[in-house]
């Protein structure tokens, strides 16, 4: 028997709410509307729900010219009328012709599969509202071949969203919905450790410590997100830097070792430097 | 006592719909949540709450409803039905666990006494023996000991209780009460979309290619054309003065709702009034300015301009020379605005001060005044009414100011 309840696999890190958004979105059916910062891992989840339970994951991937019909099918007239003009035997058959999308494959899938939504806030403020019947009744209906397509299993739909579009509020009566938060200095811990079980004590504390630090610093344009802690331990770890180079007791070193893998532009980098420096003053 | 709870989610200004609290009871009785107030209080906020931005507001009423939680939790249990009860516990115990509830009698027994103790107990009950309640070792509770015990509620640990959990309020800076949201703005920005054809060809055009086709005869000769996209060209001019401070928002909201709306979007900053300079980068208002000139000779007459600002101000700094209170103007702020008006026939002016105010500014009354009464309240129906202006005038295509119009492909009005 497969897994049914999702409890955050070996290498996510689940949080209790998290892991309650997902179950009760998998048990009734329901989409699950994930935000959060960016960086937080939302599209990573439905790769490891799908991970951790067992099943097929279909994604599809939002763009701004992204229509909803793109995820269920396309008739590719273009190529069918080619095909006329050459004569060829499969032209008989508009079948040959239909594109399925990524919703059709999920709902053709032969064990209830993961379907990631990822990113719908980029398409057309009119996107959702045209998946609404999709996502309610787990069916459409092909018009070119008059056939109605259904689920065979409702799919454990994800949903992500960066905000960068309000949704509907027809859309959003019909998912539930989970906002990522910020992982606190414990949980944090958790997921250093689960990506890199190795890691000395000593040094990740350090460099929890100094990104942190960086986080809280006001004003920055963007803030340093879970991925790119990984990425930066990642770095430290290659060049082999000591927890001792992290702490700043240096003077003259205001910024913290590789500090390019944590912020991203120079606006910010000249912040943090006066701010720091600001503080080592008035430590004085 | 949950449809009061709905209720009061409502009146507390959560948007929730009856289908959503329908979903929460459905996830209830499909038992995904275990009995604890804290996977409780996450079902109630997943299944109801939508937006991050009202967590605050109902992580308020929760703390109110349910003040108290366990409380909340030995009445929910009173209502409970056995075999539900009798599941969950099944899910929960050993089978050791489970041979010694035999000890006290079997299933139907304990689940009576259980029953019987509920009706007998008022008060909430800590480290007894018998009543029902919370680390004692009565076999009914939470936290307890005893080896026959039912398990009431899953509080993993005694320091993350799920009433920390809403009385932290963590969501506290997301929320915000704002009328005009995005969407609706986009909406209300919609009306002035003008349809064209633009850029690279990657549209099939079933029309021309049967034409084609057809002229070809018989053979395929496959037509494409650039996609159509919104030709409507905006030009965006904020106060951000310090009567202009309150308003911020709202003006956040719809400079964002423009910018995904419209391909062709510019925006300059002012204060109180236009005068002979504009900037882009308020932090630099003083080095980097764009002549207002060279604003006039940029953009063609066919770009519509909205003013947004609440025109409030002494009336010297529209109608003196030298009237601003940031610099000299050597031509007064009406001088200007004139020329921008003659310029761009396509003008509106959206003050975000509501519209039963503005007769008691007189600056109002000479904005308003000079724009040719086309000022317009920052409200829903305000915009709608501002768009329907730069429609309006939008009809006059082909008038003196079009011969500039340089963009390639004819706008087509089709909305």
């Amino acid at each position: 028997m497969t897994e049914t309840r999702f409890t955050g696999t070996d290498s996510y890190v689940a949080t209790p709410d998290l892991m309650m958004a997902v179950n009760a979105a998998v048990t009734l059916g329901r989409p699950l509307l994930i935000k959060g910062e960016p960086g937080t891992g939302k599209t990573q989840l439905a790769a490891e729900i799908a991970r951790a339970l067992q099943r097929p994951l279909y994604e599809w991937h939002i763009k701004s010219t992204s229509k909803a019909h793109h995820g269920l099918y396309e008739y590719d007239a273009v190529s069918r009328l080619r095909a006329s003009q050459l004569g060829e035997e499969k032209v008989r058959d508009i079948r040959n012709y239909i594109i399925k999308g990524s919703l059709w494959e999920a709902f053709d899938s032969n064990v209830q599969p993961v379907l990631l939504i990822d990113e719908i806030d980029k398409a057309d403020i009119e996107f959702p509202n045209d998946l609404l019947r999709e996502l309610d009744r787990m069916e459409f209906f092909v018009h070119e071949t008059r056939e109605l397509v259904k689920a065979r299993h409702r799919p454990i739909i994800l949903i992500t969203s960066n905000n960068e579009k309000e949704l509907p509020d027809a859309f959003l009566r019909r998912c539930f919905f989970h906002y990522i938060r910020f992982p606190d200095a414990d949980t944090m811990d958790q997921i250093v450790r689960v990506h890199f079980p190795n890691l000395k004590s000593e040094l990740l504390r350090e460099a929890l410590a100094s990104f942190f630090e960086v986080r809280e610093t006001p004003g920055l344009r963007k803030k340093p997100s879970t991925s790119e802690l990984l990425d930066w331990i990642k770095l430290l770890l290659a060049e082999d830097i000591p927890p001792e180079a992290l702490r700043g007791s240096d003077a003259k070193k205001l910024l913290p070792v590789m500090h390019g893998a944590l912020l991203k532009n120079e606006q910010d980098v000249h912040l943090f430097e006066q701010i720091v420096f600001l503080n080592k003053r008035a430590g004085r | 006592m949950l449809v009061r709870f709905f209720t009061d989610l409502r009146a507390g200004g959560v948007p929730v719909t009856l289908p959503e609290f329908l979903s929460l009871l459905e996830a209830l009785e499909a038992r995904v949540a275990a009995l604890s107030a804290e996977e409780f209080y996450y079902l109630a906020r997943m299944a109801m709450v939508k937006d991050e931005r009202h967590f605050d507001r109902f992580d308020r009423v929760f703390a109110e409803h349910f003040e108290g939680a366990e409380k909340l939790f030995e009445k929910l249990l009173a209502e409970l039905p056995p075999e539900w009860l009798k599941q969950l516990t099944e899910r929960l115990l050993t089978e050791e666990e489970k041979r010694r509830v035999q000890a006290l009698g079997g299933w139907d027994k304990l689940l009576e006494t259980f029953r019987e103790r509920l009706r007998e107990q008022k008060e909430r009950h800590e480290g007894g023996n018998k009543w029902i309640g919370t680390a004692g070792t009565s076999p009914f509770g939470n936290q307890g000991f005893n080896p026959e015990g039912v398990r009431i509620g899953q509080g993993k640990s005694r320091h993350r209780r799920a009433v920390k959990v809403w009385d932290a309020r963590d969501f506290r800076n997301l929320d915000d009460d704002i009328e005009l949201g995005t969407r609706n703005i986009k909406m209300g920005l919609r009306r002035l979309r003008r349809f064209a054809r633009e850029g690279a060809a990657e549209e099939l055009d079933l029309d021309g290619t049967i034409d084609a086709t057809a002229r070809n005869a018989g053979l395929l000769d496959i037509k494409l054309v650039p996609e159509r996209r919104n030709a409507a060209k905006l030009l965006l001019l904020l106060d951000v003065g310090g009567s202009m401070d309150p308003h911020i928002k709202v003006c956040e909201e719809l400079f964002s709702a423009a910018r995904a709306e419209f391909k062709h979007l510019e925006y300059f900053y002012f204060h109180n009034f236009p005068y002979e300079r504009l900037w882009k980068d308020n932090r630099r208002r003083f080095s980097v300015v764009t002549d207002t000139w060279t604003l006039l000779r940029t953009f063609n007459p066919d770009y519509r301009v909205v003013f947004v600002g609440d025109a409030t101000m002494s009336p010297y700094e529209i109608e003196e020379p030298g009237g601003s209170v940031e610099h000299w103007n050597n031509e007064s702020g009406r001088v200007w605005m004139t020329r921008i008006t003659r310029h761009f026939p396509r003008l509106v002016w959206l003050n975000p001060e509501p519209e039963d105010r503005w007769q008691w500014t007189p600056s109002v009354a000479i904005t308003r005044e000079l724009v040719g009464n086309r000022m317009f309240p920052l409200t829903l129906d305000g915009l709608d009414r501002a768009m329907r202006e730069l429609k309006r005038r939008g009809g006059t295509d082909g008038g003196p100011h079009s011969r500039q119009a340089t963009s390639p492909g004819h706008p087509v009005d089709v909305s």
